[in-house]
């Protein structure tokens, strides 16, 4: 219990760091929303108007305020340049950049368990090595690059899937499956080395300890062993690496998104960087961070909640 | 020493890519076959071929040409950006861990928010603030890898600080910056050159997928992940043009993830 408020307390800092850090970020951009939409050669009588109707007017603590204030009640106030509410474009993109973290994340989770396992076991000879030597290339490799492979060889040569545009899980589960299907496998494959390379290193430690010897002296099978007693604490700090893994994803889905001209929250980040739109810029770079926070929070009450030697340090 | 070094795979392979692309770097500035950026329309989509090893592009520029000229960017981002956060993230670092306390506090709750942004998101809105341009790329992506230099030197000087040869030197009247910088920082110099590695492909990495956005380096200047951005316009008729930028990243990237790899396992036991 201790342990949960001290986090919650970290948590809530950091949270206000972040919000200080995005609003104060945008308070110094050179361009000025109200030119981006009136264009520079307006009337300034105009610009004044517009100038007020978007607050920009006020004192800046007064703008945080009822920045923050919004946010913590879900209203995030007008697109600049869509003039619409912000909350209306994320309800769009977040379902596209959801999809695509999850469908990664479970390419992820199904490819990495029985590799790390294979590597485990063949460490020195051949195989190990050279799948090793793979995973590195997966960590080196860019996701946007991969992405570019993946159309040229799926959808270029051998038309199989679409090389890109989104399809809503309302047109048909099969068409949203594979619009998604490239683009999570170009996150995937990065983020899969680096939990293979770091599990592989857990089992290893594991098979040195002594409670391995212990039941193979017992007489308990190798693989038995190795599935029951190994895989099971081996996982266990693959979880705080699962946090690290979603920030990934949605990290990489920006640009991933950009590849395949998918409408999700990454793709609404860049659009709106691109035409100063300031409140959709903060409210969406903040909700991002905060996620993030909110991820690292969970994977660390459940790491304490299911290995209780934790909470003691 | 050097033994040690030469029979560890991950730093003998990483050294070698290292150097291969030095080497390319050298000659992008010895010998540039032609004008990265000359345009000529009358040879678009050029196969490779003796003239144009690579080929030419969709304006009919040299693209060996653009991809040594690609190497300068991505070394001088990598190096600026860098450079950069080293020296931020260590000054914080070596102040926090020396003297703790409040400051200490508030520098890490810093540097976790810092740590919550997403990188890329991070670098995005700070070249929308400033402009782009090679000097604030390399800012942004400095601003994202000053943590790991700060988490690292903080650590790092929170146990040394507590050894008895701190205390000796201490007790003869050495002023607190010279046990911060003569004394402590000098041992924690491998885990720095491996953070630097690892920072330096991290640079590279997102230098190229701000360039592939339109964020990075700006056209016609040549740069990797600008490259592969225009090829995909083109993979129907010209598919190898998109496989050499990415080649070029990969092995960039690959090559300080093993060089860093390597210098860790050699300087941990």
């Amino acid at each position: 219990m201790k342990y949960a408020l001290k986090k919650i307390v970290t948590i809530a800092s950091t949270l206000l760091v972040i919000s200080l850090l995005t609003f104060g970020v945008f308070q110094i951009l050179p361009g000025n929303p109200v030119d981006i939409i009136l264009g520079v050669d307006a009337d300034p009588l105009q610009v004044k108007a517009l100038t007020q109707q978007l607050g920009l007017d006020l004192p800046l603590g007064q703008r945080y305020i009822s920045w923050i204030t919004g946010i913590l009640k879900g209203d995030m106030g007008n697109s600049i340049r869509y003039q619409v509410p912000v909350e209306q474009l994320l309800k769009q993109s977040l379902p596209v950049t959801i999809s695509l973290t999850l469908m990664s994340m479970l390419i992820t989770l199904i490819v990495v368990v029985p590799v790390s396992i294979f590597l485990a076991k063949h460490n020195n000879k051949k195989v190990g090595v050279l799948i090793s030597f793979i995973m590195q290339i997966g960590i080196a490799i860019p996701s946007f690059w991969v992405g570019i492979l993946l159309v040229m060889f799926f959808s270029v040569t051998l038309h199989w899937l679409p090389s890109g545009d989104y399809s809503p899980l309302s047109q048909g589960f099969l068409n949203y499956i594979r619009s998604l299907l490239l683009p999570s496998l170009s996150i995937a494959i990065g983020s899969s080395a680096v939990v293979i390379r770091y599990l592989k290193t857990t089992i290893l430690d594991n098979m040195n300890m002594d409670y391995v010897r212990t039941a193979r002296s017992k007489g308990v099978a190798r693989n038995k062993v190795l599935y029951k007693h190994v895989l099971r604490n081996a996982l266990l700090p693959t979880i705080t690496i699962l946090g690290m893994l979603i920030v990934n994803a949605l990290g990489g889905s920006i640009i991933v998104e950009n590849v395949f001209n998918l409408p999700g929250t990454g793709h609404l980040v860049i659009t709106g960087v691109a035409n100063r739109d300031f409140p959709l810029v903060q409210s969406v770079v903040f909700y991002l961070a905060a996620t993030v926070v909110f991820i690292n929070l969970i994977t660390d009450l459940l790491y304490a909640i299911i290995d209780p030697r934790i909470r003691l340090t | 020493m050097l033994k040690k070094y030469l029979g560890n795979k991950n730093f003998v392979i990483g050294a070698s890519l290292v150097m291969f692309l030095l080497l390319l770097l050298i000659y992008s500035f010895i010998n540039l076959p032609y004008d990265p950026n000359k345009m000529d329309t009358s040879n678009t989509f050029l196969r490779p071929s003796p003239s144009h090893i690579m080929g030419t592009d969709n304006f009919g520029r040299d693209i060996f040409s653009r991809i040594l000229k690609g190497s300068q960017s991505a070394f001088l981002v990598g190096i600026a950006a860098v450079g950069i956060s080293m020296i931020i993230g260590v000054f914080l670092g070596a102040v926090s861990g020396y003297f703790q306390g409040w400051l200490d506090k508030i520098i890490s709750v810093i540097m976790d928010a810092e740590m919550a942004f997403p990188g890329v998101i991070l670098a995005l809105i700070f070249i929308t603030v400033f402009k782009n341009g090679i000097f604030n790329i390399a800012m942004a992506l400095a601003i994202m890898t000053i943590p790991r230099f700060f988490r690292i030197t903080r650590s790092g000087f929170m146990q040394i600080k507590e050894m008895d040869y701190i205390a000796a030197a201490k007790a003869r009247g050495a002023s607190d910056f010279r046990l911060m910088f003569l004394h402590i920082l000098p041992n924690i110099t491998s885990s720095l050159i491996v953070t630097a590695s690892l920072g330096f492909s991290t640079a590279v990495l997102s230098e190229a997928g701000l360039s592939y956005l339109g964020l990075g380096i700006q056209p016609p200047d040549a740069s990797w992940g600008k490259m592969l951005f225009e090829a995909q316009s083109y993979l129907l008729i010209q598919p190898w043009y998109a496989v050499i930028p990415g080649t070029m990243i990969t092995l960039m990237v690959l090559g300080f993830n093993l060089l860093g790899d390597g210098i860790r396992d050699v300087t941990n036991h």
